[in-house]
């Protein structure tokens, strides 16, 4: 009789269809009212049995899609084994933040698009598993590495970001003496600045940043490599080599008329006001944001995702405005359903054209065109064009230009001799992450331009693991007579 | 670095100079050149000219205006506090060579970092025409100082108590004397007014611009300004810029885009008894 209620005949076919254990998260109309964690973490029971999916491949496919290569189906038996410590351990041993990656990294594209399971079904939530063990070292007895034997070598990392932090936390695993340079008064990099606290809580990344710390890597807040120190002078006062993971911090603009007029912000601008500065507290914290009622987000990205959630939790009625169609958007899928639940509106396929102020200089509206996709080149890439006079006028009082972002200019125009690309700024680099200055090493946004948290602390983890092998290798008279 | 408060100098009326121990900060510091400064943890970072630097010592100074919540709080401190940070130094430098005869103008609490620029300017050997511009003689400091590092001082003010009533007397002096380069900080309005004045006369002239900043080292972008028809950054491409190709207007216009919430952190922080000093 129980079987006819339509609940159950649900349920069967859930398990036929062998899906995932799904994430706990606060109820849209809950959470667009706070800056809380929207995702709430597996519990221990729903996270062994979501590990319990894992079908334990002779040759597991997942590993190979981790740009950090975190040992995962060692991780999941673990789990299943209730050996959390030793679970947590495995995944340190290649990942130094990993609450923060089983919470921001793009799993879909990675881990989880490799996994056998995702053919059939539901790929096994391997980020939702690495956040679980994260979440259950910081209730209990942590990790703790051995420490290494000191080489006497020091190494100076510029930029305490994903790749940053990365490369410091595994050079001095190595033995190395590190120096971590922030510019910031706060260390994290895009982890403090830009990524929401409902997304990322700022408390998570201070603890990966300790770990970092008490490793033993000295931080250095508020220290702008090259207008503090240079890179030259860096490596004239003691450093054997130098990492710079600066990131892409520089905001890119639309170029339209009005763009300067009040209330139209960067997505960095809106961000650091909001993360770093925590302005969503004004008048309790000293920085302030002003949003309106009618918010528009241009991009679609993660990041114009994020300023979206944001406006809307500080109370906008929010539209994003993208060039292309949705199913071009770039930002991922989750986030882009979790907005849209919050109550997220999208404008597909609409540019600015110009933006226009009241007597006060404030924006009070915008001009869009209309766009359409373009045939594929023979790439299979489509372009985008303005469908002419398709012009259409909307009201707004606050823009969100999220558009991109570059290099920050001030290491590359300070540092003489080091090679940039001239159409981005990017700081060129090997396989290996050099870049042509001896014993001076690039990672992250900086040399690909902007791109996600996880790919960031692959090339940290790449460059360190170089640089080691240029400390040991490479006697120090012998250095130092190439670098003069 | 500790950022201990070596000394503190009351400048004028609610305008006071700070003396700030910070070494690494010093060894690297030039006229023309900036801080953010984020008084405790928490706080705001708050962009503000370098005045002073002494690598010897291992400090920087500068001096703030009580406006806003945060410089207010900052007059409250006192030699031997700390501040929780001080970012710097930011921005590029001024030029400082031998230009021949430099007309250097400083209105406010400007006046401070202005004498930098006039100290430096004159070492090169140039010849030192300093203009200090004030509301009035009770908001008039440094006029010793200026006349230390330079070969001219005039005073002007707006209402007439201190020096000449208002800038006209500048028009006058640019065009009997002959100046090779013009340097102003301070008021938008008053450099606004400045490059005016020495538009005519074709003296390159370089504005010190004071837009709201966060970061102060690139990333927000809410410190761009139209300089020339194209879009700046206050913090990576100056702070100083061609006053004749500045516009300033825009630039007055941003800097209001956040009053009234800089207003109501000022009013909650007073009612709140921030002001220990008046509570006494």
């Amino acid at each position: 009789m129980k079987g006819n209620e339509p609940g159950n005949v649900e349920a069967t076919a859930i398990s036929l269809k062998d899906e995932d254990v799904p994430m706990p998260r606060q109820e849209p109309h809950e959470r667009v009212k706070n800056f809380s964690e929207v995702a709430l973490g597996y519990t221990e029971e729903m996270a062994l049995k979501e590990a319990a999916r894992c079908l334990r491949c002779k040759n597991p496919q997942c590993r190979k899609g981790c740009p950090v290569d975190v040992p995962i189906p060692e991780f999941i038996e673990c789990i299943l084994q209730g050996e959390y410590a030793e679970g947590i351990a495995l995944v340190k041993s290649k990942n130094a933040l990993p609450a923060i990656c089983g919470r921001v990294c793009p799993q879909e594209q990675q881990c989880q698009m490799k996994c056998v399971k995702g053919k059939k079904g539901d790929p096994v939530n391997i980020g939702r598993l690495e956040r679980f063990l994260a979440d259950w070292e910081r209730d209990n007895e942590g990790y703790w590495p051995e420490a290494p034997a000191p080489t006497g070598k020091r190494v100076a990392v510029i930029g305490a970001g994903p790749a940053g932090l990365t490369a410091a936390a595994d050079l001095v695993r190595s033995g190395h003496s590190v120096t971590l340079f922030e510019a910031l008064h706060v260390g994290g990099g895009v982890l403090s600045y830009g990524i929401p606290e409902f997304r990322l809580p700022k408390e998570i990344v201070q603890r990966e940043i300790d770990y970092v710390r008490r490793l033993g890597v000295e931080i250095k807040l508020g220290y702008l490599i090259g207008r503090i120190k240079t890179i030259p002078e860096l490596l004239g006062q003691g450093y054997d080599a130098i990492f710079i993971g600066s990131g892409a911090g520089l905001p890119q603009w639309t170029g339209c008329p009005g763009e300067n007029l009040g209330g139209i912000y960067s997505a960095n601008e809106f961000l650091i006001r909001v993360n770093l500065m925590k302005a969503y507290a004004f008048p309790e914290q000293d920085t302030p944001i002003r949003v309106g009622k009618h918010l528009v987000v241009i991009g679609g990205g993660n990041v114009a995702i994020d300023c979206a959630r944001i406006s809307m939790r500080l109370g906008a009625t929010v539209c994003l405005n993208y060039r292309r169609s949705r199913n071009e958007l770039p930002a991922r899928r989750e986030e882009i359903e979790n907005a849209e639940e919050e109550g997220l509106a999208c404008k597909f396929l609409s540019a600015p054209v110009e933006f226009y102020g009241d007597e006060k200089g404030w924006v009070k509206s915008m001009r869009c065109t209309c766009m359409e996709l373009t045939e594929p080149d023979e790439k299979g890439r489509q372009g985008v064009q303005p469908i002419p006079c398709s012009d259409f006028e909307i009201p707004v009082d606050t823009v969100i230009i999220a558009i991109g972002q570059t290099p920050n200019p001030i290491i590359q125009r300070t540092t003489e001799g080091l090679m940039t690309n001239p159409r981005n700024g990017t700081i060129v680099v090997d396989a290996e992450g050099r870049t042509n200055l001896e014993g001076v090493y690039a990672g992250g946004d900086i040399a690909t331009g902007a791109a996600t948290v996880i790919s960031a602390m692959g090339a940290g983890k790449r460059a360190a693991r170089s640089i080691h092998r240029y400390l040991m290798e490479t006697p120090r008279g012998e250095r130092t007579s190439t670098g003069n | 670095m500790t950022f201990r408060i070596l000394s503190k100098r009351q400048l004028a009326y609610k305008k006071t100079l700070f003396e700030v121990e910070a070494p690494d900060v010093a060894a690297k510091a030039l006229p023309g050149q900036f801080l953010i400064v984020i008084a405790r943890e928490g706080g705001e970072r708050v962009p503000l000219t370098i005045c002073e630097y002494d690598r010897q010592k291992g400090t920087v100074s500068f001096a703030f205006h009580e406006v806003g919540k945060t410089t207010k709080e900052l007059g409250t401190l006192n030699e031997g506090d700390r501040l929780f940070n001080v970012t710097g130094p930011l921005g590029n430098p001024s030029n400082i060579s031998r230009f021949g005869r430099v007309l250097c103008v400083g209105g406010s609490i400007m006046i401070a970092p202005i004498l930098l620029q006039a100290k430096a300017l004159k070492a090169e050997g140039n010849h030192v025409t300093t203009v200090l511009g004030c509301r009035g003689d009770e908001f008039l400091f440094m006029k010793e100082e200026a006349s230390a590092v330079s070969d001219e001082v005039h005073v002007a003010s707006d209402d007439g108590t201190a020096g000449t009533k208002g800038l006209d007397f500048l028009e006058e002096l640019v065009s009997s004397e002959r100046f090779d380069r013009c340097v102003v900080m301070g008021p938008v309005d008053m450099m606004k007014r400045v490059s005016e004045i020495t538009r005519p006369y074709g003296i390159p002239t370089f504005v010190t611009l004071t837009p709201i900043m966060i970061d102060g080292m690139g990333m927000c972008g809410v410190c761009r300004v139209t300089v020339g028809g194209k879009m700046m950054f206050g913090c990576v491409d100056g702070p100083e810029f061609d006053g004749h190709q500045t516009n300033f207007d825009e630039l007055i216009m941003r800097q209001r885009t956040m009053l009234p919430e800089e207003r109501l952190s000022s009013i909650l922080w007073e009612t709140n008894g921030g002001c220990k000093c008046e509570r006494k």
